[in-house]
C-alpha cells in the first residue's frame, strides 16, 4: 500500500528517503539465525513525543551472534530544545565537544545504516515514537522497519509460573538478572550494545524452550 | 567521530596482559577493529582442522574449553576464562587448528584481527615475549609443551589451577615383567595371577621393548588374529612411550594424549635404553587430579575466596569420574559427592555473610531443594534452594527480608561463578517468593497441601524435598512438623501426589520398545529423567509423606526404609531403590560423556547388554505404580 502522504503531497523528498524506501520493495525473511539485526537506543531530554528531542542516537549490528566494533553506529545531534535536569543521565551538554549534527544528517545516515532490517530496542515503543515525530518533523514518514522489543522478549523467556508476576523489566534489571555487564549505561551506543546481548542471551534461552523459534513469535508484541 | 563502545573495550583490554603493555592510542587502533561474539553453551569458536581464522581470541565473559578431539575421545585440553587469550597459536604457525574451542557455558569473546595487532605491537620485545611464554607455560597444550624452555620460567605465570599437574605423578614402582620368548599364555597367566591390566616385555637388559594390555589380548588373541601360543613379541604394542622418574602429573597426560597410550613405562634415564623402574597409568593420573574426598572438603572449608571452592568443586567431578571407572557403589559416590556439594553450598553462605555489612538480623535457615535436596545431585546441575528466617515484629519485617534477599544473591552468584547453573524456574532463595518467614512458609506449604491445583503440585514436588545446609536447623524442624500436622490424613492431597507421580507411564511400550520423545529437539532420544528417574522420585516421596517418614530424603533411602517398614512389600520396594540407584548412575555416565545432564540418551549408542540392563530398571517403575494406584485410590481423585 502506498503511504498516505506520499499521495497528499507531492512535496519534494530528500533522494535519501527515497532510497530507504526502495529497501523495502522485495523482502524476505532469512532464518533467524542468519539475519542481521540492528539493536538501537536513542538518549532523548525527556519522555513527551512532541515536546522532546532526539540528542542522540547509537545503534550495533549483529549477525550470526557477532558484533563488530567498527560497524556501530553513533551521532550526536544539535538540538534547541535542551533541558539541563537530564543531562545528569545522559551526560550530553548543549555545547560540549562532541561533533553534532542536524537532525536531517543524523535521518539520513540512521536511515542508510538501518536500511530494511529488523531492528531490536528495549521498550522499543518509545524509541521508535521518538524517531518517528523526529521523521515527521522534517516532512518525511514513519519507520518502516520490523522490530523486537527485548522487554517484551524478555517477558516470554520466563518461567510460566513467573510470568504473571514479571513488573515492568528495565533495561538495568535485565541485564542484571542475564549477568550482562552494564557499562556506558546512559551513552546511546552503550545501551544499544548491552540491548543487543541481552537479546541474544534471550534468544538463547527462548530457544532451549522452543526449538523451533518462528519469525512471528519473535516479531509479536 | 566518538565510538563508546571501542573505548569501552580499551578499558576492558588494558586489565589484561599482554594488552597493559600497549598505550592507549594502540588500544584503540585494536578494540576498533573487535568482533564481540556471543556463544551458547556448545557453540564452537572454532574446531579442529578448520582452516586458521584471521582473528584470536580473548574470553570478556564465561568460560571457553580447549579439547583435542579424535573419534572416540575428547580431553580438556584447557579452560579459558575472563581475559585469558586463545586460538593465537594456528596464527603464528599458520597451520589448521589443532584443537577445538567451545563454549562451556554462555560466553561472551572479542575476536582480535591478528593483523591489527601485529601492526601495533610490532618489534615490542615485551610483547613477543610474553606471547611465546604463554605458550610454553600453558602445561596442557600437548602441542605447545614441546615449546617449553627454561628461559621463560620467570615469565610463568601462576595459576593454582595448574599445581595438582605440576606435581611429580605416582607410579608403580616394581612392575610386573616377562620375557619376549614367553608365550601370550604365560603372559596372561602372570597378568592374572597380580591382577594387572598389562604386563611389560623386557629384554635381557631389562629395558623395556614392549607392552601388552587387556586391550592387545581382546584385539589380537580372543579374535583368533594369533593362536595363544604365540610369542609375546609377537603380538606386543612396541615400541613403549618412556619417561624419567620424576616425571609432572601435566607432562605425563600429554605424552599419552600425543601418543594415544595409556601407560608410560619409567625407566632409569628416560629413554627405553635403560633400566625399566616403573609403570605409569592413565588411572594413577586420574587419581592424583581427582585427589581424595578428605582433601577436596579440606580444600573447601578453607577457601577464602570463591575460585578456590570453584577449583575444589572441579575436582570433585575428576574424582566422581574415577569412582564410576572404578565402579564404587552409588551409594558412596551420592555420599560423597552430596557432602561435597553441601560443603561448598555452606562455604558459600559463609563468604556471602562475610561480605554483608551486618552479621544476619535473626536465625535463619538455607536449605536446597530438588535434587541437591534429596542429595542425588551428582554432576553440575541448577541450583535450587529457598530461605527460612525466624518471624519478625512486623515493622522490622521489610529490613529483613531485604537483608536475607541481599544475602541470597551473594550465594546464588558465588555458587554459579563455581559452577552450579542458576535456576531457570528461579527457584532460589535470591527470589522474594522463596524467601520467607517460618510462619510464611508455613502458611505456604499448607497452601499447597489443602488447596493443591497444578501449579502447588508442580511445585510441592520441588519444595517436599528440602534438606538443611547452613543455620539453624530447628526452624526447618518446626516447619516439617507443620506440614505432617497440616497434611494429617488428608486422603485427597495424598490422591493428587500420586496421581501426579503416574503422569509419565512406564517407559516400555507395548512391544517393549522405549518409549522415546515425540518431537521437539529432543526427538527420538530416550528421557531417562521424566520417564525412568521421576516417577520413581516421586513415589517415594508420596509414600514416605503417607509414612510420615521424617528427615529421610534421598529416593533410595527412603526406599529402603519403606521396605523396612512393609515387610510384605520389601521386595518391591528394594528393587526400586535398586532400579533408581542403577539409573542414576546411567545418567551419571552419560552426563559425563556428553558433558551436560545426562537426561537424554541415544538409544543406539547402548549396546544391547546396557539396553537390556536399562529395561530391567523398568519393572520396578511399573510394579510401584501399580501399588501407587490400589493404595491411594488414584482412580477416584479429580484433579
Amino acid at each position: 500500500m502506498i503511504p498516505k502522504w506520499l499521495n497528499k503531497k507531492k512535496k519534494e523528498v530528500p533522494e535519501f528517503w527515497n532510497t530507504y524506501l526502495e529497501y523495502f520493495k522485495n523482502t524476505h525473511k532469512t532464518p533467524i539465525s542468519s539475519t542481521k539485526f540492528i539493536a538501537f537506543d536513542t538518549e532523548t531530554t525527556g519522555f513527551d513525543i512532541d515536546r522532546d528531542r532526539v540528542l542522540s542516537i547509537g545503534a550495533v549490528t549483529l549477525k550470526n551472534n557477532r558484533i563488530a566494533v567498527n560497524s556501530n553506529f553513533e551521532v550526536y545531534i544539535n538540538q534547541e530544545i535542551f533541558k539541563p535536569e537530564t543531562v545528569k543521565i545522559h551526560g550530553l551538554l548543549k555545547k560540549g565537544n562532541l561533533k553534532k549534527i542536524s537532525e536531517l544528517e543524523a535521518i539520513e545516515s540512521f536511515l542508510d545504516y538501518i536500511k530494511n532490517n529488523v531492528l531490536i530496542a528495549h521498550h522499543a515503543r518509545f524509541d521508535f515514537n521518538m524517531i518517528n515525530s523526529m521523521l515527521l518533523r522534517n516532512g518525511l514518514g514513519e519507520l518502516k522497519n520490523e522490530f523486537i522489543d527485548t522487554a517484551v522478549l524478555f517477558k516470554k523467556s520466563k518461567h510460566i509460573i513467573y510470568q504473571d508476576n514479571l513488573k515492568n523489566y528495565s533495561l538495568d534489571e535485565l541485564a542484571k538478572e542475564l549477568n550482562v555487564p552494564v557499562v556506558d549505561r546512559h551513552t546511546a551506543n552503550g545501551d544499544a550494545l548491552i540491548t543487543a546481548i541481552v537479546f541474544l542471551k534471550t534468544l538463547s534461552r527462548l530457544k532451549t524452550k522452543n526449538q523451533n523459534l518462528e519469525w512471528d513469535y519473535l516479531l509479536k508484541t | 567521530m566518538k565510538n563508546s563502545i571501542a573505548d569501552r573495550v580499551v578499558y576492558f583490554l588494558s586489565g589484561y596482559p599482554p594488552f597493559n603493555m600497549l598505550n592507549e592510542k594502540s588500544l584503540h587502533k585494536i578494540a576498533a577493529q573487535v568482533q564481540i561474539i556471543y556463544l551458547e553453551k556448545g557453540d564452537a569458536v572454532f574446531e579442529k582442522g578448520d582452516a586458521y581464522h584471521n582473528d584470536f581470541y580473548i574470553v570478556r565473559d564465561g568460560a571457553i574449553y580447549l579439547y583435542h578431539t579424535n573419534e572416540n575421545d575428547k580431553n580438556i585440553i584447557g579452560i579459558n576464562d575472563t581475559g585469558d587469550i586463545f586460538g593465537l597459536r594456528a596464527l603464528i604457525t599458520k597451520e589448521n587448528y589443532k584443537l577445538s574451542a567451545v563454549a562451556n557455558e554462555e560466553s561472551i569473546v572479542y575476536a582480535i584481527p591478528i593483523e591489527v595487532f601485529e601492526s601495533v605491537t610490532n618489534n615490542i620485545v615485551k610483547i613477543n615475549k610474553y606471547l611465546i611464554t604463554s605458550f610454553a607455560s600453558n602445561a596442557y597444550d600437548p602441542y605447545t609443551a614441546e615449546e617449553y624452555n627454561e628461559i621463560f620460567v620467570d615469565y610463568i605465570p601462576n595459576k593454582s589451577s595448574d599445581i595438582a599437574n605440576f606435581q611429580t605423578a605416582h607410579f608403580t614402582t616394581k612392575p610386573i615383567t616377562c620375557k619376549p620368548s614367553k608365550t601370550l599364555q604365560y603372559a596372561a597367566n602372570k597378568m592374572c595371577k597380580h591382577d594387572i591390566s598389562c604386563i611389560i616385555v623386557v629384554d635381557e637388559n631389562k629395558h623395556p621393548i614392549g607392552i601388552i594390555s587387556n586391550n592387545d589380548i581382546k584385539n589380537k588373541i580372543a579374535t583368533g588374529l594369533y593362536p595363544i601360543t604365540t610369542k609375546v613379541s609377537n603380538i606386543m604394542s612396541a615400541p613403549v612411550i618412556t619417561d624419567k622418574e620424576n616425571i609432572t602429573v601435566a607432562n605425563a597426560q600429554l605424552k599419552m594424549i600425543q601418543h594415544s597410550v595409556s601407560h608410560i613405562c619409567i625407566t632409569k634415564d628416560g629413554t627405553p635404553n635403560s633400566k625399566l623402574t616403573g609403570i605409569l597409568t592413565h588411572h594413577d593420573i586420574l587419581v592424583t587430579q581427582g585427589n581424595n574426598p578428605s582433601v577436596i572438603l579440606k580444600d573447601v572449608r578453607r577457601a577464602k575466596r570463591t575460585r578456590y571452592l570453584r577449583i575444589a568443586r572441579l575436582k570433585a567431578n575428576t574424582l566422581l569420574k574415577s569412582y564410576l571407572e572404578q565402579n564404587i557403589p552409588l551409594t558412596h559416590i551420592l555420599k560423597v559427592i552430596s557432602s561435597i556439594n553441601d560443603a561448598v553450598t555452606e562455604r558459600a553462605i559463609y563468604l556471602s555473610i562475610k561480605k554483608m555489612k551486618t552479621p544476619p538480623p535473626v536465625a535463619f535457615s538455607w536449605i536446597s531443594i530438588g535434587s541437591q535436596g534429596r542429595q542425588e545431585q551428582l554432576l553440575f546441575t541448577d541450583q535450587d534452594n529457598a530461605l527460612i528466617f525466624e518471624d519478625v515484629p512486623k515493622h522490622n519485617y521489610n529490613t529483613v527480608k531485604t537483608y536475607f534477599i541481599e544475602l541470597s544473591k551473594h550465594v546464588t552468584k558465588t555458587l554459579n561463578i563455581i559452577g552450579f547453573e542458576y535456576c531457570k524456574a528461579d527457584m532460589m532463595a535470591s527470589n522474594p517468593e522463596w524467601c520467607k518467614s517460618i510462619s510464611e512458609w508455613k502458611t505456604q506449604f499448607s497452601n499447597w497441601i489443602l488447596n493443591p491445583d497444578e501449579k502447588s503440585i508442580l511445585l510441592s514436588s520441588i519444595f517436599f524435598d528440602y534438606n538443611h545446609i547452613y543455620g539453624d536447623k530447628t526452624l526447618v524442624d518446626r516447619l516439617t512438623d507443620n506440614i505432617f500436622e497440616t497434611v494429617g490424613d488428608s486422603s485427597r492431597f495424598y490422591s493428587i501426589l500420586a496421581n501426579d507421580a503416574m503422569k509419565s507411564p512406564p517407559p516400555l511400550g507395548f512391544f517393549k520398545q522405549f518409549l522415546v520423545e515425540q518431537n521437539g529437539e529432543h526427538k527420538d532420544l530416550f528421557n531417562i529423567k521424566s520417564r525412568a528417574l521421576m516417577p520413581l522420585i516421586d513415589a517415594a516421596r508420596v509414600l514416605v509423606l503417607s509414612k510420615k517418614i521424617k528427615n529421610v530424603n534421598s529416593t533410595y533411602q527412603r526406599f529402603e526404609k519403606l521396605a523396612e517398614l512393609e515387610e510384605n512389600n520389601k521386595e518391591l520396594f528394594l528393587s526400586c531403590s535398586y532400579a533408581f540407584k542403577a539409573l542414576l548412575k546411567f545418567k551419571t555416565k552419560q552426563g559425563i560423556l556428553h558433558e551436560n545432564s545426562g537426561k537424554f540418551i541415544e538409544l543406539s549408542t547402548l549396546t544391547k547388554e546396557e539396553q537390556l540392563k536399562l529395561k530391567r530398571c523398568f519393572k520396578p517403575i511399573k510394579e510401584i505404580q501399580e501399588s501407587l494406584k490400589l493404595r491411594f485410590n488414584t482412580s477416584n481423585s479429580i484433579l
